[in-house]
């Protein structure tokens, strides 16, 4: 395979991996603080992504204000889901709630799939060509979403670093009990670290569905590749979660060489078994598995 | 529908030994249910291997492929299991549906044998697959009593409860649940392979979570811990999905789609529902004391 190929493969790679980045980050936001693998990401992702089409096609509203529906949307409703659907069940376990979160999911996704049926949909956005350059091939909207993805990523660091609230977030991550002592609300951080992550997700989703379709099932399929990225990056950490969402998106498009497309979600898998044998704790994870 | 309930209830026991009994968690059921289906479809269909062995074979595929799954995860968290299941099951349906030289692709295996098809007629093929099924369901179910009575049960119970005492108690904890993870895959292959006979079609689209679900549903509701509530379970779901397969048509101005939906919805909400309110499912674990006292007389 020559250079040229290598690259543009390297390329889709990052692309696919800064919106895998999204779902990943939420799913390890909430796994640090609340302590459970909320597989609902995907279908918050999917939320988002809808939210964004009604108003994107109903409303005419423009791409970014779109996007920011779709963020508090997701946000809105993982809260509500939360708050109502796996807060009450989260004292029996964190694998019960994970149960729990692939019931909320096939739920949610059959409520989108009520309303808005199995077709897939478009947004409505003007069609930009390609850029072409040095033989590679980019689209506009595939560096538009880098771009976004990249200021949230960067806002959401400076959140946790500097705010105080993010600061509560992180304390209660690493140590519950004297977070409590020190008089941080568990519960109100809970509510914020959901509000957040699946606001997280919903971005994602609509960020995969501006390149190409969505449907109640967009986001389900992306879940392996999301957890595959929480789990080499090491559940809990965000920065994992943003080395991990690349390495898997370079990775799917490397091993796309060789295996058809469907077997995206494989790969993944794949990933995830390869990490869980060599090194369960990922690259940047702390805890002990 | 009956036929439906006990493969149903074959799995659930099955699932019992890992989730009731060892408190380990199998997102992926499908996944082995569907191994279970292809292997003994492929054997007969192609190599025209008796159906007997064709199903025998199909549930050792499955167990084979649990057994795997557990060794790699078997030192991890549950959450982990969790997960590696979900994507086995994906996984496998993926390359079910893409390796069209294997399984036919999205179109499926027909004609899959089944015993004396041609010989009866419709109605009297069905009974006679439901008197198989059922004997196969009072099999498994004596097998996982004796099983969940046994030391190895108990064992089960003692990694599902703390798995740390477990272990200082000198049980070898993982080829524990490596075991009871292959047993309960191979329960879920054999359930799968019955289900390729008696369906004689059977296609990649069939073996989606929501059929996990399902028989979480089915154990859950009947009652973790246990093989009765795990049989009671199994016919309780057929029964809710197949009453909803009437009924919900019935509601006018759905679509067929928005009917299908509303289905799955309920049945999820079933699950989660029963997670919140009721737990431990309709019959649940009975209590052991100390010392098993005989059942006449003596108050609890």
């Amino acid at each position: 395979m020559d250079a040229t190929r290598l690259l543009q493969l390297l390329l889709n790679g990052m692309m696919t991996g800064a919106i895998l980045m999204m779902p990943a980050i939420g799913l390890t936001l909430i796994y640090g603080v609340l302590r459970f693998p909320n597989f609902a990401v995907a279908a918050h992702a999917t939320v988002g992504a809808f939210a964004g089409y009604v108003v994107n096609t109903q409303l005419g509203w423009a791409l970014l204000p779109s996007l920011a529906c779709a963020v508090v949307a997701a946000a809105l409703v993982g809260v509500a889901t939360d708050e109502f659907v796996l807060k009450p069940v989260r004292p029996a376990g964190s694998i019960t709630t994970a149960i729990a979160s692939v019931a909320l999911t096939i739920a949610l996704e059959n409520v989108i799939r009520f309303f808005f049926g199995n077709d897939l949909r478009g947004y409505v956005l003007p069609v930009v060509r390609d850029w072409r350059f040095a033989g590679l091939r980019l689209s506009p909207q595939q560096v538009e979403n880098l771009v976004i993805a990249g200021v949230a990523v960067a806002v959401l660091f400076a959140f946790l670093t500097f705010t105080r609230t993010g600061k509560a977030m992180r304390a209660v991550a690493d140590n519950p009990m004297l977070a409590n002592i020190k008089g941080i609300d568990a519960d109100k951080v809970g509510r914020l670290v959901t509000f957040v992550g699946m606001g997280f997700a919903g971005l994602g989703g609509m960020l995969t569905g501006l390149d190409t379709t969505i449907d109640p099932l967009t986001g389900f399929r992306t879940i392996l590749s999301v957890f595959a990225a929480a789990v080499v990056g090491g559940f809990g950490s965000v920065p994992g979660a943003v080395i991990g969402a690349l390495t898997v998106g370079v990775g799917e498009e490397l091993c796309l060489v060789v295996l058809s497309p469907e077997y995206r979600s494989a790969v993944g898998f794949l990933v995830i078994l390869l990490v869980l044998s060599v090194r369960p704790r990922g690259i940047l994870g702390q805890r002990e598995f | 529908m009956a036929v439906t309930g006990g493969l149903y209830a074959l799995m659930a026991i099955g699932v019992n030994l890992t989730w009731g009994l060892a408190g380990m968690v199998n997102l992926g059921l499908i996944g082995f249910f569907a191994v279970g289906a292809y292997v003994s479809a492929l054997l007969s269909l192609r190599l025209g291997i008796p159906i007997v062995a064709a199903i025998a074979c199909g549930g050792m595929a499955a167990a084979l492929t649990g057994a795997g799954l557990a060794v790699i995860t078997a030192r991890l968290r549950g959450d982990y299991l969790a997960i590696v299941t979900l994507g086995f099951a994906e996984t496998i349906r993926i390359t079910a549906a893409n390796e069209i030289w294997l399984t036919n692709g999205s179109d499926g295996l027909s004609g899959i044998p089944g015993p004396f098809r041609a010989a009866l007629n419709p109605e009297l093929y069905n009974l006679l697959f439901l008197a198989i099924v059922v004997a196969m369901v009072a099999l498994a179910y004596a097998l996982a009593e004796r099983l969940a009575k046994s030391p190895f049960g108990r064992v089960l119970r003692a990694i599902r409860d703390d798995e740390q005492v477990a272990a200082v108690a000198g049980k070898s904890v993982i080829a524990f649940k490596i075991k009871a993870f292959a047993l309960s895959a191979g329960a879920l292959g054999i359930a799968g392979a019955l289900y390729a006979h008696f369906n004689s079609f059977i296609a990649p689209e069939i073996f989606v979570p929501l059929f996990t679900l399902y028989i979480k549903l089915a154990l859950l509701a009947g009652g973790r811990g246990n093989n009765r509530g795990a049989v009671l379970g199994g016919f309780l779901v057929v029964f809710l999905l197949e009453s909803g397969r009437f009924l919900i048509p019935l509601l006018p101005g759905l679509s067929a789609v928005q009917g299908a939906a509303l289905r799955e919805f309920l049945i999820a909400a079933l699950l989660l529902l029963l997670l919140r309110l009721r737990p431990s499912g309709l019959l649940p674990e009975p209590r052991r004391t100390l010392v098993d006292y005989p059942r006449t007389g003596v108050a609890r």
